[in-house]
């Protein structure tokens, strides 16, 4: 299927859920709601015309604008066609649907993107923090994180 | 060398061979602790496969630090590894030496800007006795290491150090 | 020909079973074991807790972290695309000129720059050959786990020869910033051809003495049959790839379902794990992939040596590189998977966001799946056959 019929697809589905689309960029995205992520992506995992039931890659952004994003990239294994699907919200209370229940490879690329962004997924079995210790301060990926100076006692800058 | 270091007040015959003897006795076997974190853990076991084979120094690796003398901190140290590396450093037993390998664990290496996890160098937690140079050191490199760790366990003595005025 | 094996649970008698000859039944409880990051057969420092009962293990939590280096903040800070391939060399530090690969793919295609035919060759003679390197420590140290330690000198004087071949192109022997964004860094040497070709002739008998030596090796067949079996679908839905994905009988590799580079132009066969000795999707089934895999290099390496054209490797290397705004997402088949960037620019000379999609982090997350109702002694051979790079699952 084509991106277009994919968008032209969900949009007739979901209707306000399906915010926005970039169908001629190098790889065609489309924007979703977070709070309608969880039943689009069973949408799109279990129809037989669309069939994505490879989750490629998850990742947090930072837009630099006041905004977090999770990109979602997505492939079939059957039909072989990819999509991408990106959700937005705003850095001061980011909350994203877990997705976690269709894909059980997004568990842990969520609780990564919790990590270094400190975007909530409402949802998610077990969210706590996989790569930075437990108790460290901020979230490291964002553009305005500070360095710590010490941490547990230990200098941490050089 | 624990309790009898640097404790004799004069240098003569019987603590030299004596010296000699339990210096001969420790560089001969140093038994490192299989302590391999990143990039230099693979040079590490390159240099005790077989075509570097560190064993012909008498270096074994054993998997628990109650039986090394010598702890080879092969990579990058991060802030959540290092309060173990120091609970594995107290849990080793006296004399013990740590050879620092690669630059990540010198000081910091590549990461040494912007890494917010990463420790500049694992002398921050424990005291290093040699550093060997490189990202990631040739296994003839961490040799050459291993041959300046055994001097500096060679030039020990039971007998005080005095100052020649 | 072994009998297969009986899956422990049939073994295990039932507390209630469990009588003293005075008939006063004992009390059994869970416990906790912690499988610290220091350990001699992590891999690296991985730290699984393990709440077993008895000898069986109910659950895994594995604890990752210990090597998190930082690397998706240190591409944001670069000020040039290329300065970002020393940091993708140390994160799959095993197999370091594919991370170059992958990482300089996504570059071009943000880009779309076209490079010479004779970098696409050696780009490819450089990946199989790394390959082979990678796959030699990953059944090195799958021997030593199940407590061969022969194997893996074998392997490591193999991987001797390919790293010369390395040294003599590029001058290192592990992290080599090799593969750039446009091209390569330096041309092949002169005899370069002739070496390799000589090295794939020694190597082909290598790859049956090594089976003779640990694949066929009977204790390790019963060590790794029916041991950690993955599914097909379990894997899909996990995103497994490569010879994970692979061993548990899915057809698919990403050289040749989304290709990449040149592999179109060669012949080779994608290799399946066929539940020869147990179930399909078992440890001995990813280690044979593994074993297959290296043959199926070679025949790589052979047909791309004799037909490598000749040209520049460094014409199409940007002076500046400044992509226009936007995000691709490539992905390749590394060793140990499908490793994937997410590169997104902003218009200016250094990345905005380089996430890296690290296949040992996407397999090790199915390690709980497959490991409940194994004994804790198979718990190593199971760790030990997702073949993780705790470089790569921590960047």
């Amino acid at each position: 299927m084509t991106p277009q019929e994919i968008y032209d697809n969900l949009k007739t589905k979901f209707g306000d859920a399906v915010l926005e689309a970039k169908l001629d960029a190098l790889q065609p995205w489309i924007r979703v709601s977070e709070l309608h992520m969880k039943e689009i992506s069973l949408f799109l995992h279990d129809e037989p015309d669309f069939k994505f039931d490879y989750l490629m890659c998850l990742s947090g952004v930072d837009y630099n604008n006041g905004t977090l994003g999770v990109v979602y990239h997505l492939a079939s294994m059957t039909h072989k066609h990819k999509i991408v699907l990106k959700a937005i919200s705003p850095k001061d209370n980011p909350h994203v649907q877990s997705v976690s229940s269709v894909w059980g490879t997004a568990n842990w690329h969520e609780r990564e993107a919790f990590d270094m962004y400190g975007i909530a997924f409402d949802g998610h079995p077990d969210l706590r923090r996989i790569l930075c210790p437990d108790d460290y301060p901020g979230y490291p990926l964002r553009k305005d994180f500070k360095v710590p100076e010490f941490y547990n006692g230990m200098k941490v800058p050089y | 060398m624990g309790i009898l270091s640097y404790k004799f007040e004069t240098s003569n015959v019987l603590i030299t061979s004596l010296d000699s003897l339990l210096n001969w006795a420790r560089l001969s076997s140093l038994w490192q602790m299989q302590f391999g974190l990143a990039c230099c853990a693979i040079e590490m076991m390159a240099a005790s496969a077989s075509n570097f084979d560190i064993m012909r120094f008498g270096v074994i690796p054993r998997a628990t630090p109650r039986q090394t003398d010598v702890m080879i901190v092969a990579g990058t140290v991060t802030l959540k590894m290092a309060s173990r590396i120091k609970r594995l450093y107290d849990q080793m037993s006296e004399p013990r030496y740590v050879l620092s390998m690669g630059s990540c664990s010198n000081c910091g290496g590549p990461y040494w800007e912007h890494g917010y996890h990463v420790l500049k160098g694992v002398d921050r937690v424990i005291p290093v006795d040699v550093y060997v140079p490189g990202c990631p050191p040739r296994p003839e490199a961490l040799l050459e290491g291993i041959i300046k760790l055994q001097e500096k366990v060679r030039n020990e003595s039971l007998a005080k150090k005095t100052v020649v005025k | 020909m072994t009998e297969t094996r009986v899956l422990p649970t049939n073994y295990v008698t039932k507390p209630e079973d469990l009588k003293t000859s005075s008939g006063r039944t004992i009390r059994t409880d869970e416990m906790i074991i912690n499988m610290g990051p220091q350990h001699p057969s992590t891999h690296g420092v991985l730290r699984l807790e393990i709440v077993v009962d008895g000898e069986i293990i109910v659950d895994v939590i594995p604890h990752i972290g210990y090597l998190h280096r930082c690397f998706e903040k240190h591409a944001e800070h670069m000020t040039n695309y290329q300065q970002v391939i020393p940091y993708v060399d140390r994160m799959d530090y095993v197999a370091s000129m594919n991370n170059d690969l992958a990482y300089a793919l996504a570059v071009e295609k943000l880009l779309k720059i076209e490079v010479p035919e004779r970098v696409d060759y050696i780009r490819v003679i450089m990946a199989e050959l790394q390959r082979i390197a990678s796959h030699l420590i990953a059944v090195g140290t799958f021997g030593i786990d199940s407590g061969a330690f022969t194997p893996f000198l074998y392997a490591f004087r193999d991987r001797e020869l390919i790293l010369d071949l390395f040294e003599m192109t590029c001058g290192a022997r592990l992290l080599y910033n090799y593969i750039w964004i446009g091209g390569v860094s330096h041309d092949l040497p002169p005899t370069f051809v002739d070496k390799a070709k000589e090295f794939c002739k020694y190597f082909k008998p290598r790859l049956e003495e090594f089976n003779n030596l640990l694949t066929m090796n009977e204790i390790f067949v019963k060590r790794t049959a029916n041991v950690g079996v993955l599914p097909g679908d379990v894997a899909i839905n996990y995103a497994c790839s490569g010879p994970m994905l692979r061993g548990s009988g899915v057809d698919w590799d990403l050289r040749r379902d989304d290709p990449y580079s040149i592999y179109h132009k060669f012949q080779w066969d994608v290799v399946l794990g066929k539940g020869e000795m147990g179930a399909v999707g078992d440890c001995w089934d990813r280690h044979i992939v593994r074993m297959r895999e290296m043959e199926q290099s070679v025949r790589i390496i052979e047909q791309a040596l004799e037909s490598i054209p000749e040209g520049n490797v460094q014409s199409a290397i940007p002076k500046r590189i400044r992509p226009e705004v936007g995000d691709v997402y490539v992905r390749s088949e590394s060793p140990r998977g499908e490793l994937g960037f997410y590169v997104m620019s902003d218009g200016t000379g250094s990345p905005f966001r380089v996430k890296a999609r690290a296949p040992a982090f996407v397999n090790l997350s199915v390690l709980p799946e497959i490991s409940r109702g194994a004994m804790l002694a198979d718990l190593v051979l199971i760790v030990g056959s997702v073949d993780i790079v705790l470089g790569e699952v921590d960047r």
